[in-house]
């Protein structure tokens, strides 16, 4: 039986005296591979931080897994995948081991120390997403692709239930894009990954994901992809041509 | 004059054990200041003892406890740093520049105020890494373990949100907490070391042991380590070579640690142009 992993209710977002999110709500249970779209500036990636706590809400309820984001303490149970990393440095001097190996801490007691385990699952997360050879490298030396395959890296390897990915292939060519894809929908069917995608990219979300939520500071839809291109109610909304667009670019 | 005779010297002895010592906490705390771009905050945290040293005087603390005395102000000074910078939305370096001048303001005025002291204030701006004493010797190995206990307990913390806040706040870890660790071990280091090598060299080794081994350094144990390295051959040198020359043995590190970083710039350059 599903259980609920996430769970927003009245969730309203303001920067300054302008409102980012209103009114969102919505729930996802374990097993969910949830794709939210929505154009450029419509509050997809604020919503991804807000219900990590990453950015304030003015109101609303948020819990993951069962508990009050406030009181939540659980986090080896989430991998978080950010569109661009807010503070980071082209001459960080971390190797991609290091930096997959940060994706180990949540929950451990401190000094948080790895352990040869550790060292293990680091390895085969690294061969999981094709990063084995370029392990010693600074991750400001690799390219775009090769940088968030590294960060995705770092958020599969504590083996979350919930991955959070914040456009993860806006830096990746087609065929790097498609193997990606192919992986979280592994991770989603195989391992039971329960996974939510901010994206851009709508064919993607119509192949993969179980669930579609439109978002334009707030939600217009919330259902499959073929329930969205057959609903009337977006027709009138997006108009036909517009829907078309988004429907069959799959 | 030949090394070994150089050695015998006790006060040569002490400057090599603290110096090496604070060289080593400075670099260390150095890499994470640097790549947090709060390199600065060694001089602006410098600037608030003055203040502080200049209000315990005139509260008529015994000179020879001024320095311990200044503790706590520096400690909330370096709090008032991080605050800015988190609540206020100020760039680290602003936020320095506020506290640090707010600090050297304030001793300037204290000192006008009360007609001069009978110490020279600037004397504690300033020290002499040459007249280190045995009790300074003590403070800097006490302060030496209690910040390399605290890195080594914190490392992986510390690690995380220099890479990035957000993705350590998603791991579980207090941001809050650990950045007020690192500004606290910051803040003690300058108020207890300043007395014993002068903010100038506080300064330095702060900042160029970690940019030089930013520039060789092929993971972020390998920086730490190359910075604590670079540290200590410019503290070596400084201290020999100074005496050799009879020259200023601080000024003489700070220009060993800009040859050092010149070097390590050339290898990196060098590395690159090979590939």
């Amino acid at each position: 039986m599903p259980v609920e992993l996430l769970n927003i209710e009245g969730l309203w977002v303001r920067y300054n005296a302008a409102e980012v999110l209103r009114q969102i709500s919505f729930r996802v249970n374990s097993g969910d591979y949830v794709g939210i779209v929505g154009p450029n500036g419509s509050g997809k990636s604020t919503l991804i931080k807000a219900a990590l706590g990453l950015v304030g809400a003015e109101s609303g309820k948020i819990t993951l897994f069962g508990a009050p984001l406030d009181r939540f303490t659980d986090w080896r149970r989430i991998g978080y995948l950010p569109q661009r990393l807010r503070f980071f440095n082209p001459n960080f001097p971390a190797t991609v081991e290091e930096i997959v190996g940060l994706g180990l801490l949540a929950g451990r007691r401190l000094p948080r120390k790895l352990t040869l385990e550790d060292r293990q699952t680091i390895e085969k997360t690294l061969e999981l997403m094709g990063i084995t050879d370029i392990r010693k490298r600074i991750i400001g030396e690799l390219s775009g692709g090769q940088q968030q395959r590294v960060l995705l890296a770092r958020a599969v390897v504590g083996g979350p239930e919930l991955l959070i990915l914040d456009e993860p292939t806006t830096a990746l060519d087609p065929e790097t894009r498609e193997r990606f894809y192919s992986l979280l929908s592994n991770l989603n069917k195989e391992h039971g990954a329960t996974v939510i995608l901010v994206t851009h990219d709508t064919s993607s979300i119509g192949t993969y994901a179980s669930r579609f939520i439109y978002v334009d500071k707030e939600i217009i839809f919330d259902g499959t992809f073929d329930d969205f291109c057959h609903s009337e109610e977006m027709t009138n909304l997006f108009g036909e041509y517009a829907q078309h667009l988004i429907c069959h670019r799959h | 004059m030949g090394i070994g005779e150089i050695l015998s010297f006790g006060f040569i002895q002490r400057a090599l054990i603290a110096g090496t010592l604070i060289a080593v906490l400075c670099s260390v705390l150095g890499v994470f200041l640097v790549l947090r771009r709060l390199s600065l905050i060694g001089d602006g945290l410098a600037h608030v003892t003055f203040g502080s040293v200049a209000l315990s005087l005139i509260m008529g603390v015994n000179p020879l406890y001024v320095t311990v005395a200044a503790i706590p102000l520096v400690m909330l000074s370096s709090l008032g740093i991080l605050k800015l910078t988190e609540k206020a939305r100020i760039y680290g370096d602003a936020a320095i520049g506020i506290v640090s001048s707010l600090g050297i303001a304030g001793g300037i005025v204290l000192a006008s105020v009360a007609g001069g002291f009978n110490v020279d204030l600037f004397s504690y701006l300033f020290g002499n890494i040459l007249a280190v004493g045995n009790t300074d010797m003590i403070i800097a190995a006490i302060l030496f373990a209690v910040v390399l206990l605290a890195v080594t307990f914190f490392y992986r913390d510390l690690f995380a949100i220099t890479f990035d806040e957000d993705l350590a706040q998603c791991s579980g870890i207090r941001t809050t907490t650990i950045n007020t660790v690192l500004v606290l071990m910051t803040a003690l280091t300058v108020v207890l070391a300043m007395k014993v090598v002068g903010i100038m060299l506080i300064s330095a080794l702060l900042i160029l042991p970690a940019v030089s081994a930013l520039q060789v350094a092929r993971s972020f144990k390998a920086t730490i380590i190359a910075s604590c390295c670079f540290a200590m051959v410019s503290v070596m040198i400084g201290i020999f070579g100074s005496f050799i020359m009879n020259l200023p043995t601080g000024g003489f590190i700070v220009l060993v640690n800009f040859m050092l970083f010149l070097l390590a710039f050339a290898w990196k350059y060098m590395r690159k142009s090979r590939i």
